[in-house]
């Protein structure tokens, strides 16, 4: 290995991914339980609903330095209580396009429906997740120059 | 028309219908009308023209919860808001007796200075054409080119609530310019030259709080940006990212409740087009909810307090890309 | 001092001049907008509009800046003073009443104890003023005693007839002048004689001005009871929507906050501008001491015309620049303010 090599910084996102109590924590549980992995990079901030994601926190999360926000819940229909996910579901989607009419990359959002038994889902979302932030590299955009180390 | 307007309202005060007015306050010069709640015996400061730009609705929240009933001078456009505010029971519908008033489309004094007017002395509309004197000579212009933006794409001219309206016998104001041609202009844009366009415009941001404060739509006790403990509180831009934050968490507060009445743009001191934004989440809510006119019908449901099972997926962002 | 010319279309070069050695901030439309904003080849300056947006106070007292820093590592905390850097700069095309509100900023921020922030931006701005040309209905500086044809300044400049007529007024000045003299011819009598006419001209065209004879009869120390227990206050303020727009476009306004960002690693401390409009201006453990928008309202008008001047010799901190007329969301203003409770309704 050259020491130009060895110095070159490797880039490492932060990606923040909200997680509903009762399906997609639980389906993340499930995925460790069943050693399947998902990147280091994701940090999981666990929320009693998807619908318990107020805008303000997909944005401080990207102020405090995140490159990547993904909201995962229970499938349509399942939602504990009722109906919270259809709520986020448009909500979501407005706060999503209206970053996309700022000029923020629109990959830097997602939102996944994870249920407690889909532990490979997932893994799986999280590892695509986190390929796709990889490749957009650091979220200039959105950020907050006064967060930065 | 403020002669039929002071008759009107004269014989409301007097036969006791309402034991005030709520209307616009002749300005020092001819175009600087103030909101005020006049009695009886001070409707001589009463005008309404092309000036009389402000919208009434929010002041109701406050002077419906006094005692007596009010008369509310409203324009076709601000009975949008008004009727958005009853159904969040905002208002005390039964302390306000609304007068709707013709409109011709509200004149924009910033325009009026762009064709290189100054110093003026008065402003006189006759007919489709105003008579300005300045003490640099008399100009006369079309009063077509100088209306707000907001008017150039008119929700039309029906009250949508009202106790009596007052028919001028003039033509209503008819224009129907697309509302969306910019928004469109810009989802056809790149990301990347979308993002200096917001950032132009955004960097101009003061944080005078003008925007938020004249909003129909904006009636928290507490905005979460007054409020210390919502660790966003701020009084002013410190980064670029908290322009960018206060206006996307001030447009999305309104979406689904904004009737596009415009007075953001309006009142914006450094000229940002505000109005983009809440327009973004209007076209967005009538793509993909279907069409909604916030404050048309009290009865309808508010496109994010409610949902459809087979709504689309927040993906949809990604696979129409930009649009 | 002596007086130079310089022709119109030679302006860009001796912008050049002056952008070689420091910053320059002019008039320049940007998005629309007209502000002092630093001078490149590229830039749309725009000498003949009245009056920018924002005032020219920004370029001293800038809307946010940096005091210090903490920062924490582990159970220790280290302060660091990170103030924002200043370097020599040149603030051209700033109109009489702006270039009246550094002396009213400089009353609050060079007395004792004297903020260090101002006073070493003060001290490396040099002020270039420029005579009005086509003065507004909005504009009111007569009434402080501010001569828009004369404005003072470390440079006066006039634009008579496609020349820019230039003349040093302090050593400052002086110093400016000797960097980019040999661009400018020398101006003689006939000059002088030109510049004046221009002079009378404009001072015809002001005492034509709706505003010229704005009376501020009243507005003094020794009415200020009377005028805070006005009755007049309640209809005045009763439109009023909190917001700040008057006090941030205001070329005097100088309230501020300082305020700690948490960064998560560390805080930033930092001031800004506050505005006495605003719900939570000067707030304390205790609450607001002034809790409607009454007060507040009351509060930035009484500070303007009866406070300061009861404080500093009479001066006011209003300097009549009509910003605040033209940006108002609900056209409230300090003239109906001044006409309501002075003049002829000074009891």
């Amino acid at each position: 290995m050259s020491l130009n090599e060895e110095t070159k910084k490797e880039y490492k996102p932060l990606i923040v991914a909200f997680c509903c109590n009762w399906c997609s924590y639980a389906g993340a549980d499930l995925a460790g339980s069943s050693r399947l992995t998902y990147p280091t990079d994701v940090k999981i901030i666990r929320v009693p609903c998807s619908c318990r994601v107020n805008p303000l926190f997909v944005l401080r999360a990207f102020q405090r330095g995140a490159d990547g926000v993904i909201i995962a819940g229970c499938h349509p229909g399942d939602c504990h209580y009722t109906s919270g996910n259809y709520f986020a579901r448009r909500r979501m989607t407005l706060l999503f396009s209206m970053l996309d009419y700022l000029g923020i990359e629109r990959e830097r959002t997602r939102v996944e429906w994870i249920s407690a038994a889909e532990g490979v889902k997932f893994s799986t979302t999280m590892n695509e997740f986190a390929k796709t932030i990889h490749e957009l590299g650091e979220n200039k955009k959105l950020r907050d120059l006064r967060c930065e180390e | 028309m403020t002669e039929l307007i002071k008759a009107k309202v004269s014989e409301l005060l007097a036969n006791q219908t309402a034991d005030r007015v709520l209307g616009w306050k002749k300005g020092e010069f001819f175009y600087d009308e103030t909101p005020a709640v006049f009695q009886a015996e001070e409707l001589d400061d009463l005008v309404y023209d092309g000036f009389s730009a402000p919208n009434l609705s929010k002041y109701l929240i406050k002077e419906s919860k006094k005692e007596g009933k009010v008369i509310a001078l409203l324009k076709p456009c601000d009975t949008y808001s008004f009727n958005q505010l009853i159904m969040e029971h905002r208002i005390n519908r039964d302390n306000v007796y609304v007068v709707g008033v013709p409109c011709r489309g509200n004149l924009d004094i910033n325009k009026i200075r762009e064709k290189g007017i100054k110093g003026i002395q008065s402003i006189k509309e006759q007919g489709d054409e105003l008579i300005i004197e300045t003490i640099y000579g008399t100009k006369t212009l079309p009063r077509e080119e100088v209306i707000l933006d907001r008017c150039l794409c008119c929700k039309g001219s029906q009250h949508m609530v009202a106790d009596e309206v007052i028919e001028s016998g003039e033509p209503a104001w008819e224009a129907k310019a697309d509302r969306f041609e910019m928004v469109t202009k810009l989802e056809n844009m790149t990301s990347d030259e979308r993002f200096a366009f917001w950032r132009g415009e955004l960097s101009k941001c003061i944080r005078c709080n003008a925007c938020r404060n004249v909003c129909p739509a904006c009636s928290c006790l507490q905005c979460v940006f007054d409020d210390p403990a919502s660790k966003v509180q701020a009084k002013s831009n410190a980064d670029d990212f908290e322009e960018n934050m206060f206006h996307i968490i001030r447009a999305f507060h309104v979406a689904g409740r904004c009737t596009d009445c415009g007075e953001c743009s309006r009142v914006c001191p450094q000229g940002i087009p505000l109005h983009l934004l809440n327009r973004k989440f209007i076209k967005d809510i009538d793509t993909f909810y279907g069409e909604y006119q916030a404050g048309a019908d009290i009865e309808a449901k508010g496109p994010l307090t409610e949902f459809n099972k087979d709504d689309v997926e927040p993906s949809i962002v990604k696979e129409r890309g930009g649009k | 001092m002596m007086m130079y010319k310089i022709n119109v279309d030679r302006l860009p070069e001796l912008y050049a001049k002056m952008a070689e050695s420091r910053a320059l901030y002019l008039p320049i439309e940007k998005n629309d907008q007209v502000e002092f904003h630093p001078w490149n080849a590229d830039a749309c300056v725009r000498l003949d509009k009245l009056n920018t947006a924002k005032s020219a106070k920004d370029l001293f007292f800038p809307q946010t800046e940096n005091l210090m820093k903490f920062k924490m590592q582990g159970k220790n905390i280290s302060i660091e003073e990170n103030r924002d850097p200043v370097e020599p700069f040149v603030l051209f095309g700033v109109r009489a009443c702006d270039v009246r509100s550094f002396d009213v900023l400089d009353k609050v921020f060079l007395a004792d104890p004297v903020d260090t922030f101002y006073q070493s931006r003060r001290e490396n701005g040099v002020v270039i003023s420029m005579a009005c040309h086509e003065p507004e209905e909005t504009c009111f500086c007569h009434a402080f005693g501010i001569d828009a044809a004369d404005p003072a300044g470390d440079i006066s400049c006039w634009m008579v007839e496609g020349t820019l007529y230039w003349k040093p007024l302090t050593e400052k000045g002086q110093a400016l002048t000797e960097t980019v003299s040999a661009l400018m011819e020398q101006a003689g009598d006939q000059d002088q004689a030109k510049v004046e006419e221009s002079q009378k001209a404009l001072h015809a065209v002001m005492e034509k001005l709706p505003l010229y004879d704005l009376d501020l009869t009243g507005f003094d120390g020794d009415h200020l009871l009377e005028k805070f227990n006005s009755e007049k206050w309640a209809k005045l303020s009763e439109a009023c929507l909190g917001c700040g727009s008057c006090t941030f476009v205001c070329p005097t306004c100088q309230c501020y906050d300082i305020r700690d960002y948490d960064n998560g690693h560390g805080v930033q401390r930092y001031r800004c501008w506050d505005s006495c409009m605003y719900s939570d201006f000067t707030m304390m453990a205790h609450g607001t001491p002034r809790k409607t928008q009454l007060e507040k309202f009351r509060q930035r008008f009484m500070h303007k015309l009866v406070y300061f001047p009861s404080n500093n010799d009479g001066m006011y901190s209003c300097v009549g620049c009509g910003r605040c007329l033209t940006k108002c969301p609900i056209s409230m203003n300090i003239v109906k303010v001044i006409k309501a409770l002075g003049g002829e309704n000074h009891a």
